[in-house]
């Protein structure tokens, strides 16, 4: 039964019968940093029901431009369990697991199998291949962000996609880091992606909408430009 | 010559032209041939858009097209 009070602003965008849809997801983060932070504030509060919250670093100072969950007082204290906190002091119906660790050839697959939707907020373009591969092999969607200084893109990838190749390029010769290492990240636009990747997450669980599957929105926030352009 | 209008994106938006929503480019310019022209270089490059659509290097620009290049964007 879906708590009424809570979710009664979601009306009449979200009906009764896709809350109740909702409730009874279970949306996995990978990444807990200025996406995932957002990404996982957003779902707890439109109310996917069950979350799996995956990030194996410690907050430290160069998180606090732009990453939610760091605060002063929590610097040294793994992402995962702060995740976990706030997830629970915004909604306590929600059910939570923590799981401090990095995503990794050996974790991932274990990490995301059984849930309905994934969602990649990872740093490293590397690791959102591998993301992607084991997603598609437990036939799971995947909704992706990724940031640059005041630009960012998102995109929707579903088993059987080429997805990061046609973003990155074949995978043996993309690189591990995109251009950010030379543009740092801003919070607002963190957290504009990050809106637009829970959107993304909701409408792949209610299959309402229109998708960025095969589709790539660009965000560049210098010049108000939002173009979702096409990859295929 | 034809016009296009140019979108650098991100660490490209240095080698915009001035005047780059009528940029001029001879008739038969490919976009590997634009890259060269503004001083890019070549490897930053990982998306080409025309009009919307992913087209690679070769692709050979017309009047009026959208050109847009985005460099690759990882972090989170």
């Amino acid at each position: 039964m879906v708590n009424q009070g809570r979710y009664n602003r979601n009306l009449n965008t979200i009906s009764h019968e896709e809350q109740a849809i909702l409730v009874h997801s279970h949306v996995a983060v990978i990444g807990l940093g200025g996406l995932g932070g957002g990404v996982c504030e957003m779902l707890a509060r439109t109310g996917v029901g069950t979350l799996t919250l995956v990030d194996g670093d410690v907050f430290d100072t160069t998180n606090l431009n732009r990453q939610l969950l760091s605060r002063e007082e929590n610097i040294g204290t793994p992402k995962a369990q702060e995740a976990k906190e706030r997830v629970f002091a915004v909604n306590s119906t929600i059910q939570v697991t923590a799981i401090q660790a990095y995503a990794d050839e050996t974790t991932l697959y274990g990490m995301i199998q059984g849930v309905d939707l994934v969602v990649d907020c990872l740093d490293t373009i590397d690791t959102r291949f591998l993301l992607q591969e084991m997603a598609q092999k437990a036939d799971l969607p995947l909704v992706s962000g990724a940031i640059a200084g005041v630009c960012g893109q998102v995109t929707v990838i579903f088993p059987g996609d080429l997805g990061y190749e046609l973003i990155y390029g074949k995978r043996r010769e993309a690189q591990s880091l995109g251009i950010e290492t030379l543009t740092g990240n801003i919070s607002y636009c963190a957290l504009f992606i990050a809106s637009l990747q829970a959107s993304e997450c909701i409408k792949v669980l209610l299959n309402r909408g229109e998708s960025l599957r095969n589709k790539l929105l660009i965000a560049d926030l210098w010049n108000n430009s939002f173009e979702v352009m096409e990859l295929i | 010559m034809i016009q296009i209008d140019l979108k650098l994106f991100v660490t490209l938006a240095k080698y915009l032209p001035v005047g780059s929503q009528a940029h001029e480019i001879k008739e038969g310019t490919c976009v590997n041939d634009l890259i060269r022209d503004l001083g890019i270089p070549h490897d930053i490059v990982k998306l080409i858009f025309i009009n919307g659509k992913k087209q690679d290097g070769n692709y050979c620009i017309q009047h009026k097209d959208r050109v847009g290049m985005f460099p690759p964007v990882g972090g989170g």
